[in-house]
């Protein structure tokens, strides 16, 4: 069961929004160096998969375990679940980079100190020691110079950039992306995807929701395509984009090129 | 990787000279204004008074700050208590706010003072207590009452900075794992101040504005001096002009103060 090849594993996911079911049973294994594009039409429940991967979201039903050890839940009273131990979720969430859609940078910290903050503060790092490493990441994504910007003073890219910095900072198991580009001007978004892809290249495990369809296509060993909260059809890059089965997904396809 | 440069540049106005024409015959009517007040108000009480008169500005800084500072230690909990507290401190929080709000400072402080104090003074075991010292003074009360109003006026501020917090912000905090605590005291509570800051500044002023209230219960502050004065010195308007001027020197000391610690975190827009 521990395999430690598994990065991921989340079995029959269910999640539900009031009458509103948006995961019907989704199942998905990452293994290490797995990188797996997520797409699917909006509503299709990649976004709400993805966040309950880290319990942003509260599946209803389902089990999620990463690097062999499953998150421990119980049941809320009200037909969901409920993590029963919350350092158990935080302890696993320090596993995970997450990079938001909206970068939700903490605007009152320059970008260095956005950085560093969960290492010193809550992985308990020396702040010499975070600082370095940082300086290496912010070196990566290109914003060594902007280290000591407040977020609002820079681009949609720069700021995104930043944020993948701040993921990266706490060495993490899986970078989970959810949907890195979409809140970026279009002449901003390929400085986001190189730093996106680089990290994909050195085999780092990632799951990316996305609606670059050509750049899933370039970065991804494996896309999951989403539809009315269930996995339609999942394969290969070259497989899902070139030999679609499903009708929804050579429609969706067709619309997005 | 092609940097994109920031679009906006800051252009800052064109510093305006000191000797434009309309300034030169303003300053020339200030300097006039000034003259005649030297010139044909009395001023000779001055240097008896000096001494108790700083004395009364350093109660009336005394009596500011500390209220400040320890309304603004009760406003958090008011604040964080109205956003994510369980009902019925949500309800208490909000209660507590509504009625001091609603209500005259002046008010609540003769409730505290002549109804709480004179209620003390009839129980022995309070006389006899450790306590009996300060309750027989004055500015226990002075200091409860403002600094009640500032808790209360600052709760409802707090609130309204804690709920302005963006949702993706805290989001984040959680994602990486931090918790509850460490999320309020490193994210959650700076954010909400910084939010708060330039609405701070304006109430710290009132809350200056309003100490000279404590004067009506005996508390000794720079207005009750200014009062002796004009009851010793059968003077009206020499004194109260003074007055008048180190309050306003006070609250422009304030503003730039906490202009600084605004710009300690530049911030764009929102």
């Amino acid at each position: 069961m521990a395999d430690t090849a598994q990065a991921i594993e989340v079995k029959g996911l269910f999640k539900r929004f009031g009458p509103l079911e948006v995961l019907k049973g989704v199942s998905l294994t990452a293994n290490q160096g797995d990188v797996i594009a997520l797409i699917g039409g909006s509503g299709s429940g990649k976004s709400t998969f993805l966040r309950c991967i880290n319990l942003l979201e509260l599946p209803t039903a389902g089990q999620v375990t990463i690097h062999g050890e499953t998150i421990a839940m119980k049941k809320d009273g009200n037909g969901g679940l409920m993590p029963s131990n919350r350092r158990q979720v935080q302890r696993i969430r320090t596993k995970l980079g997450m990079v938001f859609q909206s970068f939700n940078l903490w605007q009152h910290m320059t970008v260095m100190q956005n950085v560093i903050e969960v290492p010193v503060h809550v992985l308990g790092q020396p702040r010499d020691q975070a600082i370095e490493v940082a300086e290496a990441l912010l070196r990566r994504v290109g914003l060594y110079e902007k280290r000591d910007a407040y977020p609002a003073f820079m681009s949609g890219g720069q700021q995104q950039r930043a944020a993948i910095a701040r993921a990266l900072a706490i060495q993490p198991l899986v970078m989970l992306f959810d949907e890195p580009t979409s809140a970026l001007d279009p002449e901003l978004v390929g400085e986001v995807l190189t730093v996106i892809g680089d990290l994909a290249r050195e085999k780092r495990t990632m799951i990316l929701v996305t609606h670059e369809m050509k750049f899933a296509r370039q970065v991804a060993n494996h896309v999951v395509f989403l539809h009315g909260g269930l996995i339609e059809e999942q394969g290969s890059p070259e497989a899902i984009f070139e030999d679609p089965q499903s009708e929804r997904l050579k429609k969706f396809i067709s619309s997005v090129h | 990787m092609s940097e994109v440069q920031a679009p906006v540049t800051y252009v800052p106005p064109k510093a305006r000279s000191l000797f434009e024409p309309h300034r030169l015959v303003l300053m020339a009517v200030a300097a006039g204004l000034v003259f005649c007040m030297a010139w044909f108000m009395r001023w000779d009480w001055l240097p008896r008074y000096q001494e108790r008169l700083i004395y009364g500005v350093g109660q009336t800084l005394l009596m500011l700050f500390s209220t400040a500072i320890v309304g603004f230690l009760f406003a958090v909990p008011l604040g964080l208590a109205q956003v994510t507290g369980p009902r019925p401190l949500a309800w208490a929080a909000r209660g507590f706010c509504t009625l001091i709000r609603g209500t005259p400072l002046l008010l609540q402080l003769w409730l505290l003072y002549y109804g709480l104090g004179s209620l003390f003074a009839q129980y022995p075991e309070i006389r006899s207590s450790f306590l009996w010292p300060y309750l027989r003074q004055a500015w226990p009360y002075g200091f409860a009452a403002l600094m009640l109003s500032f808790a209360a006026y600052e709760g409802e501020v707090m609130r309204g900075a804690f709920a302005g917090v963006p949702k993706g912000e805290l989001e984040a905090a959680r994602a990486y794992g931090m918790g509850r605590f460490t999320l309020f005291r490193r994210i959650w509570l700076p954010r909400a101040v910084q939010r708060a800051l330039p609405t701070l500044t304006g109430e710290t002023v009132l809350q200056l504005k309003s100490t000279p209230l404590v004067a009506t219960v005996t508390v000794v502050d720079v207005y009750a001096i200014i009062s002796r004065v004009r009851q010793e010195t059968y003077l009206t308007y020499e004194p109260l002009l003074l007055l008048a001027l180190i309050y306003l020197c006070l609250t422009g000391m304030l503003v730039y103060a906490f202009k600084l610690l605004e710009n300690r975190i530049p911030n764009r827009g929102a």
